[in-house]
């Protein structure tokens, strides 16, 4: 059940981006050219996603185990460290200079255009980057 | 202003808050840099979740023309670079959003979404700076290179 739920969402997610246009850069740097040709479309993206879990997680969260699943794995660090600052940072960087984050990166496979290919094997190759750097591959190995 | 899409745009962050609301009803955070980074390398146990919302996304994302949707926004290359360039482009630009999102532990949908979703001053505080670094990014290169 946890994983057709996965599914579900993930199909839902990917149509969502599509829909709100957060799969082209144009418009997302758009978005993000407060001081020229503005397109304030994806403040309604965040804006509406948000509205929904702001009420719906708090009731998920009060419940002792979650109902598809056997327990809640949630982030558990609350202090605002460098990794938290430097990464947040270095993600801006990338997000303006592409116009793709991770989910509408991924989704955007979905339309064959070879220069997403690349997009998603250099932020594989990021990732992977990170975790030799930071030591990741010797704690989980 | 021409290309705004305030209905859409509206409609299609609601459906990502149900789709985010959906996966915390089993259990877990549809951060997509995480859902992604936990699958390198695949740990045996907890791989098949993030596959199938990976293939979920695509798949979603793929339906949205498919059922008749306008796609005529899809500007990939806003810049306006040559192909070259705008490959060169897109490779630094993956790096630093795949290294970034894993370090900074979450992008505009664990942090954004989800985190603020939860109230936790974390996720407030990396959707403020990688907004704000974004921003100024924009503004740099429009300044350099227009488009």
């Amino acid at each position: 059940m946890f994983n057709i739920i996965s599914l579900i969402s993930g199909l839902l997610f990917g149509f969502g981006l599509a829909l709100s246009g957060m799969v082209s850069p144009g418009k997302v740097i758009g978005f993000l050219d407060l001081t020229g040709n503005w397109d304030p479309s994806l403040a309604f993206v965040m804006g509406g996603g948000v509205l929904v879990t702001v009420i719906t997680f708090r009731f998920i969260l009060k419940q002792p185990s979650p109902f598809f699943g056997k327990e809640f794995k949630l982030p558990t660090k609350t202090d605002l460290d460098k990794y938290l600052i430097s990464g947040a940072v270095l993600f801006g960087l990338g997000w303006g200079l592409g116009g793709l984050c991770p989910g509408p990166a991924l989704s955007s496979l979905a339309y064959g255009n070879p220069k997403i290919f690349v997009f998603v094997g250099a932020m594989i190759a990021g990732i992977v980057v990170a975790k030799v750097l930071t030591g990741a591959f010797k704690k989980t190995a | 202003m021409e290309n705004f899409t305030p209905y859409s745009s509206l409609i299609g962050g609601i459906i990502l808050g149900i789709a985010a609301t959906l996966l915390l009803m089993a259990g877990r955070i549809a951060g997509i840099s995480g859902i992604l980074s936990n699958l390198i390398p695949p740990q045996s146990n907890d791989a098949l979740w993030r596959i199938l919302f990976i293939a979920g996304l695509i798949v979603g994302a793929a339906a949205y023309p498919l059922f008749g949707g306008d796609m005529s926004f899809l500007n990939i290359n806003p810049y306006q670079l040559s192909d070259n360039a705008h490959y060169a482009l897109l490779v630094v630009a993956g790096l630093l959003v795949g290294a970034g999102t894993y370090v900074g532990a979450g992008c505009t949908s664990g942090h954004g979404i989800c985190g603020l979703g939860r109230l936790s001053l974390r996720s407030l505080t990396a959707v403020m700076i990688f907004m704000a670094v974004a921003v100024v990014t924009v503004f740099i290169m429009r300044t350099v290179v227009g488009g």
